[in-house]
């Protein structure tokens, strides 16, 4: 081929190039500048390092990394420099990276908020291995919260600028689209279906059988579309992956594309990821320059462009059908299935639609075989899978864990535990999820597992609860998202979760009968059995997974007006135990009211009539001598 | 062949369930349906029970294709309390549209315990039907906006229906009367979509036969048929018909 264009030789001159910048010949300093990253600073830390290193007169590089998923200690910063290992800081601000740079500068680190240390880079796709430095103390594998973490999808975020698309490379990047191109695209579904990889935007649907649908389907024009549109509360998985590593996801849906016969993809992004955006729209600029991406690529004859379109935000626009009708430039609503997108997809053509993290998954497959990745996981779950671990949780941020990893791994090694509240729920799979009882901590998680156990693993949300938390509350919060974002299309969705919205109100405040609570899981089964699209048919499983583990509490909020984990408002008081009162005073403090008084050595006293409840001393103290009891003038029913 | 509570019934590629069921005359409630305009899917109370053949689980019936060895139940325990719970939803929505009590009562609902929660004071219950129709005859002049319980019908931007043509099919087609329409002197009111429009009299009676815009669609539509359109009442116009058709018998060859 002529020009050079997509061809092998440009892989090579491209790898050489990215290595240079991966490990360059001086110190090099990298800022974590993904969302999570900027919103606790990142940007700030970035000016401030450049003018730093300008203003020394340093031939340093300061680099752009994504999130390396420790998003509790944002901004993270790493220092790369020749015969070091890589140093890896949490909550860097102006004056740790002073200290950083005079550290590097007088050739000793600092210790404060180090993380760990890296020493050397595994390159999944290549099998590679670069060393950086001899082993030698506070290995990053050790830190408690990356040990457990195998990671697949998330190969890159933190590792590669994500606007080089050298560097993407030179960690073996697109290798696998030029694998592909020289398979027969039935064996590229075969390597699929082998692998075992199920969708990971939420059903869990098998990638490959959905690839064979989509290329068994008649038609000269197909489309494949990346579900960028992430609307689970609390979920950042695939953000991440965007904003750290467009190229996977590029890379991905151009080795789809071949698969199953199509020339165009799309990638429908919601518009509230302003830098997944722009960051997408740069990597696909640079892959047409490369000719990784247009026609002809490595001179196989196979053509393929990506657009983005941009969504704005409802959730609903998540489901396959609404998605496509929003970008045909129609109302977000879906319409009955079959037929399925793989036979009447985009302008009715046929469509393959994955998730961004199952698109990440692809190049890996390709390159190892998909007997490597079904070596990874569980039997029926392959695979690794990034969750968003967010909530009463010591360790916040983005894991990607091999499935059937247990939740006590997950919330307590990996998670760092709830602190000093006991664990109460896990809530997984975001709005069409359930919660997940503390007794049930050893479940492995796994499509199956999870389901059995009345959740779902959804794309990726993990939200862990402590006993601060009140289900009935939960399940409230949930119901008010979907009756917000039902699309209003269908009687059982709509009217449905309103009325069971009402119902939990009534709840809530204490104003409920027991005959309520059947009518609740009545119309609750009846939505879920009706309902239009998954949204509905979700909508009422935190509901119901509530009432199967936590009947009790709802029971408690309608036969005694009271709310034991001391949330909704109306159906708590709030007390001192005289017998765990430590006279700290720190409750004290924290009162906006000066509704709790006492002094040195005598238990603290809590003044009922200046109280409003706001649970601030409840969530201060350490030694729970905080007590939550009925309210005196309510009598139980 | 599919099988319909327990019996087998002959189908057609490209049939629904429901269209197969309404042939074999078993019965299937329905809101949202009918029979001239596409499928919708909104009011789920068509709901039947798939146990073979398909995904199992309940879906709606007019919108299920029909496929061979599918096995169906239309008025299974499930299907039925679904109904009923679908029923007393729409209760609490639209309490005195007579098709929505009708329903209530087939099914065994007498009332609901539902809330009325600042349901449509019109009665609407978003079925879509009208929305439909007025697509399919080509108006485009009302459609649905708004997200969840704020949902509602309306011409664009809530302002004057400006493409209605006056066709009046919307008002034909909804269920719960909502759609209105009145005529005065020489106006044709939309009332529900703000329209306002000339109505057109029969030139030999003087009786109204329309509005002014809908003979614009429809010459438009018949152009290259080579049909003419005449604004002639009905009974003029089978007068007129009768004469032609005297006229040819009659005459002597
Ligand atoms: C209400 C609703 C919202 C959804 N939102 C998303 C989403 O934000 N991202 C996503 O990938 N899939 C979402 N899905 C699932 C998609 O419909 C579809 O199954 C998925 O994109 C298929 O990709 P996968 O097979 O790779 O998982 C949603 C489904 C429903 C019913
Ligand atoms: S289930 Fe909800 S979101 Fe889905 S079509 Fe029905 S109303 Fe719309
Ligand atoms: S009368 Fe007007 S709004 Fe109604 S269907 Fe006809 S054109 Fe549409
Ligand atoms: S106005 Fe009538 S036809 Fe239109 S959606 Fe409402 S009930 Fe249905
Ligand atoms: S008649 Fe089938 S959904 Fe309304």
């Amino acid at each position: 081929m002529a020009g050079g264009r997509g061809e092998v030789k440009e892989l090579e001159i491209l790898k050489k190039e990215g290595l240079s910048t991966l490990y360059p010949e001086r110190v090099k300093i990298s800022v974590g500048r993904a969302t999570c990253g900027r919103a606790a600073g990142a940007e700030d830390v970035y000016t401030f390092l450049q003018d730093v290193v300008a203003r020394r007169g340093l031939e340093w590089d300061v680099s752009t990394v994504g999130c390396l998923g420790f998003c509790q200690g944002e901004p993270l910063v790493t220092v790369q420099q020749p015969g070091w290992p890589r140093y890896v800081y949490s909550r860097v601000d102006r004056r740790l990276a002073e200290q950083i740079v005079e550290g590097v500068a007088a050739g000793k680190l600092p210790k404060r908020r180090l993380l760990g240390k890296i020493y050397s880079d595994d390159l999944l796709l290549t099998g590679e291995k670069v060393d950086l430095a001899p082993e030698g103390d506070h290995p990053l594998e050790k830190n408690p919260f990356y040990g457990p973490q195998v990671r697949i999808a998330t190969r890159n975020c933190g590792y590669i600028n994500p606007e080089s698309i050298a560097e993407y490379v030179a960690r073996g990047g697109y290798l696998a689209l030029k694998k592909a191109v020289q398979m027969q695209p039935e064996e590229i579904i075969e390597e699929v279906v082998k692998s075992g990889l199920r969708g990971r935007g939420g059903a869990g649907f098998l990638t490959g059988k959905k690839w064979g649908f989509a290329r068994a389907a008649s038609g000269d024009v197909k489309y494949v579309i990346c579900n960028a549109d992430e609307g689970d509360p609390g979920a950042y998985m695939d953000r991440s992956i965007l904003e750290g590593d467009p190229h996977t996801v590029l890379e991905g849906m151009a080795i789809g594309g071949y698969a199953i016969g199509a020339q165009t993809g799309i990638i429908y992004c919601r518009a509230e990821y302003p830098l997944a955006v722009a960051t997408l729209k740069e990597a696909i600029r640079q892959a047409e320059k490369q000719g990784f991406l247009g026609d002809n690529i490595f001179g196989s004859g196979f053509s393929f462009r990506i657009r983005v379109v941009e969504g704005r935000g409802a959730f609903v626009c998540g489901e396959e059908t609404a998605l496509i009708a929003s970008i045909e430039g129609r109302m977000g609503e879906p319409r009955p299935r079959p037929p399925f997108p793989a036979q009447k997809g985009l302008w009715g053509k046929p469509t393959n639609i994955n998730n961004v993290e199952t698109w990440a998954n692809i190049p890996p497959i390709i390159m190892r075989g998909g007997d490597w990745f079904a070596g990874v996981g569980t039997a029926t779950s392959s695979g690794t899978k990034v969750f968003a671990l967010v909530g009463d949780i010591k360790n916040n941020g983005l894991v990607e864990v091999p499935m059937g990893t247990t939740l006590r791994q997950i919330v307590y090694d990996i998670g760092g535990g709830t602190g000093v509240f006991d664990l109460k729920a896990v809530q997984t799979g975001g709005p069409s999820g359930g919660c997940i009882p503390a007794s049930l901590i050893d479940l492995p998680v796994d499509y199956d597992a999870l389901t059995r156990a009345g959740a779902i693993m959804g794309s990726g949300g993990m939200v862990v609860m402590n006993e601060r938390s009140c289900m009935v509350d939960v399940a409230r919060f949930f119901i008010a998202f979907t009756q917000d974002e039902s699309c209003g299309k269908c009687l059982p969705c709509r009217e449905g979760t309103r009325q069971m919205l009402e119902l939990l109100d009534k709840i809530c405040k204490g104003e409920a009968e027991m005959s309520d609570l059947e009518l609740l899981e009545e119309l609750a089964y009846a939505v879920k059995d009706t309902a239009l699209c998954g949204l509905g048919q979700t909508a009422p499983n935190p509901v119901l997974s509530t009432l199967k583990y936590f009947r009790d509490e709802y029971e408690a909020h309608i036969r005694e007006r009271f709310c034991p984990a001391g949330v909704c408002r109306e159906l708590f008081e709030l007390t001192v135990d005289e017998e765990k009162c430590k006279s700290c005073g720190r409750c004290s403090e924290v009162c906006p009211q000066g509704a709790i008084v006492g002094e040195k050595d005598k238990p603290y006293r809590l003044d009922q009539d200046k109280c409003i409840r706001c649970r601030a001393c409840l969530n201060t103290c350490r030694h729970k001598a905080i007590r939550v009891v009925p309210r005196r003038r309510y009598q139980p029913r | 062949m599919i099988t319909i509570n327990g019996r087998e019934f002959p189908a057609r590629d490209g049939e629904t369930v429901l269209e197969v069921a309404r042939r074999e005359g078993i019965w299937i409630p329905t809101l949202c349906h009918h029979e001239g305009l596409n499928p919708y899917g909104s009011c789920r109370i068509c709901v039947v029970e798939v146990t073979a053949g398909g995904r199992p689980g309940l879906t709606a019936s007019c919108t299920l294709p029909v496929s061979d060895g599918l096995v169906v139940e239309t008025d299974s325990e499930r299907v039925r309390r679904c109904r009923q719970v679908l029923v007393r939803l729409l209760l609490a929505m639209a309490p005195n549209a007579p098709v929505v009590r009708e329903l209530a009562e087939k099914l065994g609902v007498t009332d609901t315990p539902f809330k009325r929660l600042g349901a449509d004071k019109d009665g609407c219950i978003l079925c879509g039907l009208c929305v439909r129709a007025c697509e399919q005859v080509g108006a485009y002049a009302i459609g649905f906006a708004f997200r969840g319980v704020r949902r509602r019908v309306t011409p664009p931007f809530g302002k004057q229906a400006a493409a209605c043509m006056g066709c009046r099919a919307c008002e034909q087609v909804c269920p719960t009367g909502t759609v209105k329409f009145t005529e005065s002197g020489d106006r044709l009111f939309g009332d529900t979509w703000q329209a306002e429009l000339q109505v057109v009299r029969c030139p030999e009676c003087g009786a109204p036969v329309g509005a002014q815009p809908l003979f614009g669609h429809v010459r438009e539509q018949l152009d290259n048929t080579g049909i003419a359109v005449e604004n002639l009442c009905p009974i003029c116009r089978r007068k007129k018909l009768a004469g032609e058709m005297a006229a040819v018998c009659v005459q002597p060859k």
